[in-house]
């Protein structure tokens, strides 16, 4: 069964990371991921850029508002989403413990995926 | 309840670090003063990292922060006063669950307009502003003065006395409490804004001297708080995006030994493609405003340059473009020096330099003015007067990598001859 990991986190702590900080802990988040696309578990994985650099689009009317900035303003922002292919929820858990250890902070929302469109652009990256 | 991981000092840290302009702004509007409000909050420092990794962080730590903060500042008082004391610190903790959903509504409520008073504090107008970056990298940013003074390169008894100077002063100005009024707001944003920009620049002209160009890091991270301040602000977009593509440039703009790499001959896989694509993001957000200034613009131009994956693939044009907007906007004869650059590669070094001498009187103790025009002759091949400008450079160079980069241009005269 396939699951959407969502991260949430703080963002104004994580944006008070140093450099250092930030790259030990995607380090550790690598050693992670190394191991479960060894299991076959992986799927994509993203990290989304600061909720300034978001925009929302509401179609509450005609000519669709859209505003700066995220839809809810919360004390913590979702920051990053994991797809992984696991056998159950005590799969997942298990999978969401380890992501969890290597960083302190952060809140996990476990979502069972209903439907799943695979990209097909195989290996392309997001370009600037 | 305890997790091994939230005992982390880096986490703890980083959530002090997070939570401190939220919380010494809500503590200077109890105490109206700068110094306890900064007091308190170091004693609520200091009472988390006892606590937090016996009892576990609390559930809002700015509230905690402020609440503590306050409690100690006012114990303070009350022990000059011979009263009671605070409860024992693995008591403290336990406050967290009575008393912070109040803290939390009360400071939530304020939160935009604290943060703001306490920024418009350090950029009071009144002070020079080398004090006003002092004061808000010691203040808003947290450093220590030791730090501070590495960073702009004086003692730390100096640095000290810059910011003890700064306080007084603001003392002395009768600082108004209640919050600012949209006008004022607006007025304040661009000279908080400009400062942010200096601290910037402070750190970018370092020359990647590590204690220098951790600033640009300070900085950027000051832009965000303005941002989410103002969040619907193009021209603060523009700032962010601005710092941000220009930092994403670090690891390439100087070699090995500390000699500064020109834009065209850096190393463009070195360029940080995360700053870039937040900043290209900021840019988009910004444009769809249609309120273009100064900040968008210069980022707009920076944008370019990073979107050219190759120097020769660079969109002069819309850089000639964007800089005579910037002219319109700001005039300086500095943007049009920039912008006689653009122009040199879209028409030539014979209208570049047309552009520039105007600009000689005003411009005439000023490092780019001879290098840009020592490069326009030499480009033309007229060597000898390549050559005045560039001694002239030379003579002015702020920097030795910049006099290196001119003698090397020198050099290329001489092989020519």
């Amino acid at each position: 069964m396939m699951y959407a990991i969502l991260c949430y986190h703080e963002e104004d702590v994580v944006c008070s990371w140093t450099q250092e900080q930030d790259d030990a802990v995607m380090a550790k988040i690598a050693v992670v991921q190394e191991r479960l696309t060894k299991a076959g578990k992986m799927g994509a994985s993203l990290r989304l850029l600061p909720t300034t650099a978001a925009t929302t689009l509401r179609k509450t009317q005609e000519a669709p508002l859209v505003i700066d900035g995220p839809f809810a303003e919360t004390k913590e922002q979702l920051l990053g989403f994991y797809l992984v292919d696991a056998a159950d929820l005590d799969d997942v858990l298990a999978i969401v413990k380890d992501l969890s250890e290597v960083n302190p902070g952060a809140t996990y929302e476990i979502r069972p995926v209903r439907a799943f469109f695979p990209d097909e652009r195989v290996g392309q990256k997001t370009g600037t | 309840m305890t997790t091994p991981a939230l005992n982390d000092p880096d986490w703890i840290n980083g959530t002090l670090t997070a939570a401190r302009p939220q919380a010494v702004a809500a503590l200077l509007r109890y105490f109206r003063d700068l110094d306890t409000a900064e007091e308190a909050f170091q004693e609520a420092c200091l009472r988390a990292l006892r606590t937090w990794p016996m009892n576990g962080p609390p559930r809002d730590p700015a509230a905690w922060l402020i609440l503590v903060g306050r409690n100690a500042a006012l114990d303070g008082v009350r022990k000059r006063a011979k009263h009671d004391p605070l409860p024992p610190d693995d008591q403290l903790s336990d406050l967290d669950d009575a008393e912070a959903p109040l803290a939390e509504r009360l400071d939530n409520s304020h939160y935009r307009d604290d943060v703001l008073r306490l920024l418009f504090i350090c950029c009071h107008p009144e002070l020079p502003a080398t004090q006003q970056i002092a004061l808000a990298l010691r203040i808003v940013s947290g450093l220590t003065v030791k730090e501070i003074a590495r960073a702009f390169l004086v003692s730390e008894a100096a640095m000290e006395q810059r910011i003890t100077r700064a306080k007084a002063r603001i003392a002395r100005a009768d600082v108004p409490f209640e919050a600012p009024g949209p006008v004022e707001r607006a007025e304040r944003l661009g000279t908080v804004a400009a400062m942010v920009y200096l601290v910037f620049n402070e750190g970018y002209s370092a020359g990647g001297e590590p204690s220098r160009a951790g600033l640009c890091d300070d900085a950027i991270r000051l832009g965000r708080l303005l941002l989410r301040l103002f969040p619907t602000e193009p021209e603060i977009m523009g700032l962010l995006a601005l710092m941000l593509l220009q930092h994403a440039r670090a690891a390439a703009r100087f070699d090995p030994d500390g000699r500064a790499i020109l834009l065209d001959r850096q190393d463009r896989t070195r360029w940080d493609r995360e700053r870039i694509a937040e900043g290209l993001a900021l840019i988009d957000k910004a444009m769809r405003h249609r309120r273009p200034g100064a900040y968008q613009i210069q980022a707009a131009v920076a944008g370019l340059h990073s979107r050219a994956a190759t120097p020769e693939e660079t969109d002069w044009v819309q850089i000639d473009a964007l800089y005579a907007a910037l002219e319109f906007l700001q005039p300086s004869p500095v943007v049009t020096l920039n912008r006689a650059v653009a122009v040199s590669k879209v028409k030539g070094a014979e209208a570049a330099l047309a552009m520039i001498d105007p600009l000689a009187p005003r411009l005439s103790s000023y490092f780019h003015f001879f290098g840009a025009r020592g490069a326009f002759l030499l480009e033309l091949g007229r060597h000898q007067e390549a050559r005045v400008a560039f001694d002239r450079a030379i003579a002015l160079a702020n920097t030795p990598a910049e006099a290196e980069h001119i003698r090397a241009q020198i050099d290329l005269i001489q092989s020519r001859a």
